[in-house]
């Protein structure tokens, strides 16, 4: 079971966040071509390795938080709020 | 003496208080602290099971949680359990257990055939045999299978038993610590005390009803636990755990841990079993021990062969002899102790097998007068149903020659328990000193101590476990309560006694079976056959051979049958390796995982603030999600009732509660812009005062809810979902606010269970709604379809909202929901004249499906806006999400399954949900199905909607409703799917 130190109410269980997804496949603009789509919404790579995930903090503060979990160890290395990974360059 | 083999006392029983029990209907007698093992032993009883595969007879092999043979069915209060370990299982008073995979008895097995059909029965035998053909797999062999394969069977109490009386026999608890610590030997005692006095919270679990472990099977290692115990419990930041066994380690921190709670319920009149504890610490301190191994050898598994540790518990624990002329066969010196204290207990030793050349414990023995052959090997055991004797075979000479024993108690060595360090991320590394692996833990989990890193002789363990504890404390200090300088140190333990190292010894060739694992009957030959058919990797070889698949995990001769393999291919043991070991380390009862949460208390019931007046007015409450939502205000079945309430509503006024919908408060500056973007419609030109349908899609531009949301200001939005996915849609809404839109300025509120809300419908409605709405003019002009506004209500402040679900002229009042009871009963009230009546979800059901309104059965994943027809709805402009995956050319293709209404020709017949559409030519080849069936009440016969291929181009056509479950297939009209006022003028009325 993973424990998530989440930024805002400290380390908690698993069950209380739900799972949104890659945060390493941002959606793309508005205008992007279908393509670009069809990649956002089916392709994704599956790696043993760092992973950057979405986790949506739904029985605390309801703040999404971008996780960096390591998917073979299940090892968390970071958790910031949705709002400061965009600020972060890359 | 409570049995023929009870030679003293033991550490654990108490010769005073005898206990009755019964095994196979043989009434016995035990004494209080036996295990059922341990007093079948002691009544003399050897066979206690058949094997699972060759049903061959079986004894105890151990004296604790990985025994392999010893699973007994125990018949009590709680039903009919089987599977449940004798080694470990407490006797008490009236037990009842009984043999298990045999028939008609013990002794006598019928299926003891498969013996001697074994070279027919190989591993794999299943993949090989049963192939064809293929009907005949689930009449014919998998039944006979079930029936010749497979342990105990399980089966409810007979009279309701305890769970009837006290609710669930299990619970979950929570526990927090700074250190957990598991086992409570020499390492994990010291441990323990070394942590606590750092001032750090340790929580000590250990399997055992008692501390020490294998400090317990000697005098002065009892006085040394006995005094290591009284100084735990003086420490207010440690807690005792015994009779917990950790199960399963998860990572970051978790653990989970099985507590026997039998005998603290039986004390409290409770029928609760079990406890499921799940740990929450930031280190772990692994004191697992270490379990004896078997050796592979002709014959290994005849009852009687035991390993030699088991037999020096059932003499120390439980005054039990478990032979009167034991034999041994071993490698290692730690083993010699069971033979020097039988022996000092009076019983005829015939002597010791030791595969070594020489050994210091060997030289001991002789001097206490026990005969001793040194450089031999054990190659056959006589005797049926018990050992009546053995050959053993000089490893150098090769001379065999023949000793007259009742039992042969053997040791392999000692593997360390592994299972659960590896489970938190141990690695392992070979040691060939021990001839076993040993784990190695990152210091940012934990620790392990003693011997479960191959540390053996207490004094050495002791000495580990607390150097272990110094290292988590050191790592700790920062969260450490205050040091307990108070704290007394204790007393060393006396040196341990100098060891010869052991010789690996894992199989010894001769004829007949040589098991490496007894719970399964994976013998070495069969993990031989699969390293020739190509199952050379330990994993694979496990899954062919089911080697350590058992309940036991074969823990005893895990390593043997790696070694086994090893062998086979020409390779050392350590690079073949152990298989993973997984949660749970130790069998689960599912009743332990569900805990209290089963029946009334399986999932939490949310009940509407009507809740009390709705079962008051005699509704039936279907269980829809989580809420109990009324059905139909009548207690009758069938449509009947339902149809009543339907054609009250086209026909005069109806009053339904829709509080379970989903609503979300959406205000701030940017909240039309962020409506725009997460619906596929436009909301930034909604008028305030207005509702619109809006269409949520998600990126794959399939249809994820509907609902209606009305302007109550520039700046907030009241959006509504379905019941099904007010939670989802709330999900999706936040996480695309803060994923994608964080620029924008925008604040969501769940507020659906602030507000009650309720439909008044029919064409009554206006009237009703006149009469308790005050200060708002309802005329068609002044409050038309779709007008949203805030008004009081029956003097309460609320909402009114001019929508429909029912296609009749309708309006949704919204009010806080403590409000709820008060304008329910004023509008009541203000419909009396009218005769309003309450309808449920069935009859709203029936309005919707002749209205053509979609709900979960169209929305069901995989139709897009195209397919319901809600293409013109989709904007042009602007980014929504959905937006560029609508328009892929997939989703415009022909053979698109597209909503339809259905009618049967003949009025007299039925549709069905579910029921295929085809054509009378091609009945074989669907062509799409029906979502939802009703009696219609606007006019004659059924009303239906389905999804069909290019539906919409097939209006005005008749196919068959095909229910082949039902043995039907009628004629149906192909219609739009609004069979009810479709151009809306009874809504806009």
């Amino acid at each position: 079971m993973l424990r998530i130190e989440c930024p805002w109410c400290g380390v908690r269980d698993e069950i209380e966040f739900r799972y949104r997804g890659d945060a390493g496949a941002p959606r793309p603009a508005g205008d992007a071509p279908a393509a670009e789509f069809i990649a956002h919404v089916y392709e994704r790579s599956n790696p043993r390795d760092w992973h950057a995930e979405w986790w949506l903090h739904v029985a605390g503060c309801r703040r999404l938080l971008r996780v960096e979990r390591h998917t073979l160890t299940h090892a968390i290395r970071s958790v910031v709020d949705a709002t400061d990974a965009r600020e972060e360059p890359g | 003496m409570s049995g023929p083999a009870r030679i003293g006392a033991g550490s654990d029983t108490d010769a005073a208080a005898k206990l009755r029990f019964r095994f196979d209907d043989r009434p016995m007698q035990g004494l209080a602290g036996d295990t059922l093992a341990s007093a079948l032993l002691a009544n003399g009883v050897r066979v206690v099971a058949r094997s699972f595969k060759y049903h061959r007879p079986r004894g105890p092999l151990t004296c604790g949680p990985e025994e392999p043979n010893a699973l007994v069915d125990v018949i009590g209060a709680m039903g009919r359990e089987p599977n449940r370990l004798a080694t470990t299982l407490a006797l008490h008073e009236g037990l009842e257990a009984q043999s298990q995979n045999r028939w008609p008895s013990l002794r006598t097995d019928l299926l003891a055939v498969n013996d001697r059909l074994a070279r027919f029965l190989p591993a794999g035998f299943y993949y090989k045999t049963f192939m064809a053909p293929g009907w005949a797999w689930e009449r014919l062999y998998e039944p006979l299978i079930r029936r010749a394969a497979g342990f105990g069977r399980i089966a409810p109490p007979r009279h309701g038993g305890a769970n009837a009386h006290h609710g669930a026999c299990a619970e979950t608890v929570h526990d927090h610590c700074d250190v957990l610590v598991v086992g409570a030997g020499a390492a994990g005692l010291a441990g323990a005390h070394a942590l606590a006095v750092a001032g750090l919270r340790v929580l000590l679990v250990e399997q055992q009803p008692a501390f020490g472990g294998g400090a317990r099977l000697d005098a002065s290692g009892q006085a040394w636990c006995d005094s290591m115990c009284a100084a735990l419990r003086r420490f207010g930041n440690l807690r005792c755990l015994p009779g917990t066994t950790l199960v399963g380690a998860y990572g970051h921190g978790v653990y989970a841990a099985l507590q026997d709670s039998t005998s603290e319920a039986a004390a409290a009149g409770r029928g609760l079993r079990e406890r499921l504890r799940v740990i929450r610490a930031r280190r772990v301190l692994f004191a697992t021990g270490a379990v004896e191994r078997l050796v592979a050898f002709p014959g290994n598994d005849r009852p009687g062969v035991m390993l030699a540790g088991a037999a020096l518990n059932y003499l120390r624990r439980f005054g039990v002899a478990v032979g009167q002329r034991p034999a041994w066969f071993l490698n290692n010196d730690e083993a010699y102790e069971s033979a020097l204290a039988l022996h000092e207990a009076g019983v005829e030793c015939a002597g010791i097998i030791d595969a070594r050349t020489h050994s210091l414990a060997a030289e001991r023995a002789r001097t206490a007068g026990i005969a001793v052959h040194l450089g031999a090997v054990v190659d056959a055991v006589h005797g049926g149903n018990a050992v009546s004797g053995l050959r053993y075979r000089d490893l150098r000479g090769g001379e065999v020659r023949r000793l007259r024993a009742d039992c042969l108690l053997v040791s392999g060595g000692y593997s360390p328990s592994t299972a659960l360090a590896c489970q938190a991320g141990a690695s392992l590394q070979w040691q060939q000193r021990i001839a076993a692996f040993v784990p190695q833990l990152a210091p940012e989990t934990g620790q392990v101590a003693g011997a479960a890193r191959g540390v053996f002789g207490l004094a050495a363990a002791a000495l580990d476990g607390a150097g272990a504890a110094r290292r988590i404390a050191g790592q700790l200090q920062s969260i450490a309560g205050p040091a307990r300088t108070d704290a007394a140190p204790q007393p060393p333990l006396p040196p341990d006694p100098e060891a010869t190292d052991l010789v690996p010894l894992w199989e010894v060739a001769g004829r007949g079976k040589s098991f490496v694992d007894l719970q399964n009957d994976v013998t070495a030959d069969d993990v031989r056959l699969a390293a020739r058919e190509g199952y050379t990797h330990v994993e694979h070889m496990k899954r062919y051979t089911t080697h350590g698949m058992g309940a036991d995990q074969g823990r005893t001769g895990g390593l043997v049958g790696s070694a086994v393999l090893a062998d086979a291919l020409g390779v050392p043991v350590e690079q073949v390796g152990q298989s993973k070991p997984r949660p749970y380390a130790q069998p689960v009862p599912l009743a332990a995982l569900a805990g209290a949460e089963t029946g009334a208390h399986f999932k939490p019931k949310r009940r509407l603030p009507l809740h009390d007046w709705h079962e008051a007015a005699g509704a039936t409450f279907v269980s829809i999600g989580t809420w109990l939502r009324p059905l139909v205000y009548s207690a009758r079945k069938g449509w009947e009732p339902v149809l009543a309430e339907a054609r009250h509503v086209r026909g005069q006024v109806g009053i339904t509660d829709v509080s379970t919908l989903g609503k979300i408060d959406v205000q701030g500056a940017d909240a039309a812009r962020f409506l725009d973007f997460i619906y596929a419609n436009t909301f930034s030109t909604l008028p305030v005062g207005r509702a619109r349908y809006g269409l949520m899609l998600r990126e794959d531009a399939m249809v994820f809810d509907d609902g209606t949301t009305s302007r109550l200001g520039p700046n907030h939005f009241l959006v509504t979902t379905t019941t099904a996915n007010a939670t989802a849609v709330l999900e999706h809404m936040e996480f695309h606010l803060q994923a994608n839109c964080t620029r924008l300025d925008v604040h969501l509120t769940d507020v659906s269970e602030r507000w009650a809300q309720f439909a008044v419908a029919g064409p009554q409605a206006r009237a009703v709604l006149s009469a308790v709405a005050s200060g708002l003019d309802l005329s068609n002009a002044a409050f038309p379809f779709m007008a949203a506004a805030t008004a009081t209500i029956a003097g309460l402040p609320g909402r009114l909202f001019r929508i429909s679900f029912s296609g009749e002229l309708a309006y949704e009042i919204a009010v806080p929901a403590g409000a709820a009871t008060a304008v329910w009963s004023a509008l009541l009230e203000a419909g009396a004249p009218h005769g309003i009546r309450p309808y449920g979800l069935d009859a709203l059901n029936t309005l919707r499906i002749e209205k053509g309104h979609v709900t979960g059965a169209e929305l069901n994943g995989n139709t897009s806006a195209d397919d319901l027809g809600f293409q013109r709805l989709l904007k042009s402009d602007g980014d929504f999400i959905g937006r560029a995956l609508a328009r892929r050319p997939a989703l415009a293709a022909p053979g698109r399954l597209q909503l339809v209404g259905v009618r049967p020709v003949d009025p007299a017949r039925r549709l069905r949900n579910g029921a295929q559409l085809v054509t009378a030519t091609e009945p074989k080849l669907s062509l799409g199905y029906l979502t939802s069936a009703t009696p219609a009440v606007a006019f004659e016969g059924w009303a239906g909607l389905a999804l069909l291929a290019d539906g919409r181009a097939r209006i005005g056509e008749r196919l068959q409703a095909s229910s082949p479950v039902h043995g039907e297939s009628i004629e149906v009209s192909i219609v739009s799917p609004h069979m009810y006022d479709p151009e809306n003028r009874r809504v806009r009325g």
